[in-house]
C-alpha cells in the first residue's frame, strides 16, 4: 500500500474514532452547541437593545457568533487530545506503524465537523430570531468557506496545545483566551464605540477581520481588505498550529 | 546478533544534565523472557521508550528482530508489540471497539475472529460491549495486553505489567506472560518486583541509576551476593558455645540461641557442617539453609543495603 493511501486509512479509522467519542458524550457536543445559543438569545434579547449599531442589532451579532460558536467547541478537543498524550493511548499508536498525522487529523476534522454543527445551529435559530442576511449564492460559500478555515486553523492550534498541555485541565485552560478574544473584537459592539487601547487592541486582534469579513459577506457588501487579513490570520494560526502539534508530537513520549 | 530478538549496545540517554540511561548493554535470545529490574528513576521506561522508536537515544544502538531501531523505525513498528505502564485503553470506547480499532490500524479483515479470540482469551467477553471506563483496573490491564496482541507482533515489550495489581490479577498477568512465550514470542518486560522477574525471565539485568550493574539468570544472580548460611538453633547456651567453637567463620546470636554458617548451600558442605556437629556430639535443635532471594541480590547490588546500614547505625547512636 502506498504512504498515502495507508494515512488516508489511517485518518478514516482514526476520524470513526473520534465520531464515536462525539456521539457517546452526547453532554459535550450539546454544550458545545448550546452555549453559544444562550449567548445569543442574552445578546440579542437582553443588551442588543442598548447597543447602537447599523441595522437590526440580530443582523450585527450573527457573524460573531458564528466565530464565538468555534472557539467555544475548541475546550474539548484540548482535553481529549491531552487525554490521548497523558493516558498513553498517543505513544499506543507512535509504536505502531500508523500515520503519526492521522492520529492528528482525526482530531482535527471532528473538531471542525463540530464547530460547523454549532455555527448551523446560530444560523438557523438567527433565523428564527429575525436574521436576514442579504448575501448572494457565492457570499455564501465564501462566508461557509471562512468558518471552515477558521475552525480547521483554530483545530490545529487547539491540537498543539492539547499536546504541550501537562494536564487535562491546563489543556482546557489554553484554549481560554481563543474563546474570550471575541469579546474584545468587533463581535458584539463596533470598535469605534470602546475606549482607546481596548479599541486598538480589537482593531488589529486576529477575530476582528474574520468577523468584518464575515458580516460583509453576510450583509452583501464583501470587503476585500477585510478579507486579506482575515485570510492571512487564518493561513497563519493553521501553518503555526500544524507545526507546533507536529513537532511537539515527535517530541514527547 | 542472528538469534537476538533484542540487541542493545552502548545505550545513553540524557535529559539535560540529568543522565538517564548511562551506556547500556544487553541481549534478549529470541522466544525469551528478559527482565529490566530496577526502582523508579531507574531508566527502565527511557529504555522502554527507545527499544520501541518512541525516544531517540544520545548514543548506542537498538536493534529489534535485526532491524536498528533509529533507521528501519517502520519495520521494527511492524514487529513490536508494547504495553506501556499504564493502561492505554480508549475509554470511551467499548473492550470489542478498542480491539476492532487495532485490528482495522493493522490492516486485518475481517477482525472478527481475532477480536472474539482474544476476547475470550482475556476473559473479557462478559464486558465486551461495555465503555473500557467501566473497567476494574486489572481488566483495564488485559484489555490493553490484549491490544497489544493483535496481529500477533513477535516482541512484545511490558513496561511494569503488573504495576497497581491485585495478587490474583498480577498472577493472571504472570500466566498469559508464559503462554506467549510458549507460542515462541519474544518477552521483554520492566519491573520493580524481585518475585516477578524470579518468577517469568530466564535473563534478568538489574538496572540502577542508568547502569546495569548486575546481569545473569536469577539464579547466577543469587550466586553473586554472598550470604547463604546455615542457621542452626540449639535449646541451651552450652551447646551454642560447643558448636561455635568448632564451627570456623560461624556468628553467633547468643539471644536467639543460633549460629550462623557460611555455606554454598550444596550437599557436600552441609553435610561437613552435620558431620562436624556429629563428631563433636552437638546436637542442634533446628537446621535451616537460607539462599537470598533477588530481593538480597536487589539490595546488595544496588547498594541500597547500605543506605538501610547507615539508617541503623545513625538511629543507634541517637
Amino acid at each position: 500500500m502506498s504512504t498515502l493511501a495507508t494515512s488516508f486509512g489511517d485518518s478514516a479509522v482514526m476520524l470513526r474514532r473520534n465520531a464515536k467519542h462525539t456521539l457517546r458524550n452526547p453532554v459535550a457536543l450539546f454544550n458545545a452547541v448550546l452555549f453559544p445559543l444562550v449567548m445569543m438569545l442574552m445578546f440579542v434579547y437582553v443588551f442588543g437593545g442598548a447597543f447602537k449599531v447599523q441595522g437590526k442589532y440580530v443582523d450585527y451579532a450573527v457573524p460573531g457568533l458564528l466565530v464565538m460558536a468555534i472557539g467555544y467547541g475548541l475546550g474539548p478537543t484540548a482535553a481529549a487530545v491531552n487525554g490521548d498524550m497523558t493516558k498513553g493511548i498517543i505513544n499506543r499508536f507512535k509504536a505502531m506503524d500508523v500515520s503519526h498525522g492521522a492520529v492528528l487529523a482525526g482530531h482535527v476534522v471532528s473538531t471542525t465537523v463540530r464547530a460547523l454543527i454549532a455555527d448551523a445551529a446560530i444560523i438557523g435559530l438567527g433565523f428564527a430570531m429575525g436574521f436576514r442576511p442579504h448575501a448572494s449564492a457565492l457570499d455564501w460559500f465564501g462566508a461557509i468557506g471562512l468558518m471552515l478555515l477558521l475552525s480547521f486553523a483554530l483545530s490545529w492550534l487547539t491540537v498543539a496545545m492539547g499536546l504541550a498541555a501537562r494536564t487535562v485541565e491546563s489543556a482546557g485552560m489554553a484554549t481560554v483566551p481563543l474563546i474570550m478574544l471575541p469579546f474584545l473584537s468587533s463581535a458584539f459592539v463596533p470598535a469605534d464605540t470602546m475606549g482607546a487601547g481596548v479599541r486598538q487592541f480589537a482593531e488589529y486582534q486576529p477575530f476582528t477581520p474574520v468577523i468584518e469579513t464575515l458580516r460583509g459577506l453576510l450583509t452583501g457588501h464583501p470587503d476585500t481588505g477585510h478579507l486579506v487579513v482575515a485570510l492571512a490570520w487564518c493561513v497563519g494560526f493553521a501553518v503555526v498550529g500544524y507545526l507546533w502539534a507536529v513537532s511537539t508530537f515527535r517530541k514527547r513520549a | 546478533m542472528r538469534n537476538s530478538a533484542i540487541a542493545v549496545q552502548g545505550l545513553r540517554k540524557a535529559y539535560g544534565d540529568k543522565v538517564v540511561l548511562d551506556g547500556i548493554d544487553f541481549e534478549v535470545a529470541s522466544g525469551s523472557v528478559f527482565s529490566l529490574l530496577g526502582p523508579n528513576g531507574a531508566g527502565k521506561t527511557t529504555t522502554v521508550n527507545i527499544a520501541t522508536t518512541l525516544m531517540r537515544a544520545d548514543a548506542g544502538t537498538v536493534h529489534v528482530a535485526g532491524h536498528d531501531v533509529a533507521t528501519a523505525t517502520r519495520q521494527v513498528r511492524r514487529l513490536i508489540g508494547v504495553t506501556g505502564q499504564f493502561a492505554a485503553v480508549d475509554e470511551l470506547l467499548s473492550g470489542r471497539e478498542n480491539l476492532q480499532l487495532m485490528a482495522d490500524l493493522k490492516r486485518i479483515r475481517p477482525a472478527g475472529r481475532v477480536v472474539s479470540g482474544l476476547l475470550e482469551r482475556f476473559d473479557l467477553v462478559e464486558s465486551a460491549d461495555k465503555l473500557a471506563s467501566t473497567y476494574s483496573g486489572g481488566m483495564r490491564r488485559k484489555l490493553d495486553l490484549a491490544m497489544t496482541l493483535v496481529g500477533g507482533p513477535q516482541v512484545i515489550f511490558l513496561d511494569e505489567p503488573t504495576t497497581g495489581l491485585d495478587p490474583r490479577s498480577r498472577r493472571a498477568m504472570w500466566d498469559i506472560v508464559r503462554e506467549l512465550v510458549a507460542d515462541g514470542t519474544t518477552i521483554f518486560l520492566t519491573t520493580q518486583y524481585l518475585e516477578e522477574a524470579d518468577q517469568l525471565a530466564e535473563q534478568v539485568a538489574v538496572l540502577d541509576h542508568g547502569r546495569i550493574v548486575a546481569q545473569g539468570t536469577p539464579a547466577e544472580l543469587k550466586r553473586q551476593v554472598p550470604g547463604t548460611h546455615v542457621r542452626l538453633r540449639f535449646t541451651a547456651a552450652h551447646e551454642l558455645d560447643a558448636a561455635a567453637a568448632i564451627l570456623a567463620g560461624a556468628t553467633r546470636d547468643d539471644q536467639e540461641l543460633t549460629l550462623r554458617v557460611p555455606s554454598d548451600g550444596g550437599s557436600r558442605s552441609l553435610r561437613a557442617v552435620l558431620d562436624r556437629l556429629d563428631e563433636h556430639g552437638v546436637n542442634a535443635e533446628e537446621f535451616s539453609v537460607h539462599t537470598p532471594d533477588l530481593d538480597d541480590v536487589f539490595l546488595a547490588l544496588t547498594g541500597r543495603t547500605d543506605t538501610t546500614h547507615t539508617n541503623a547505625l545513625e538511629a543507634n547512636a541517637r
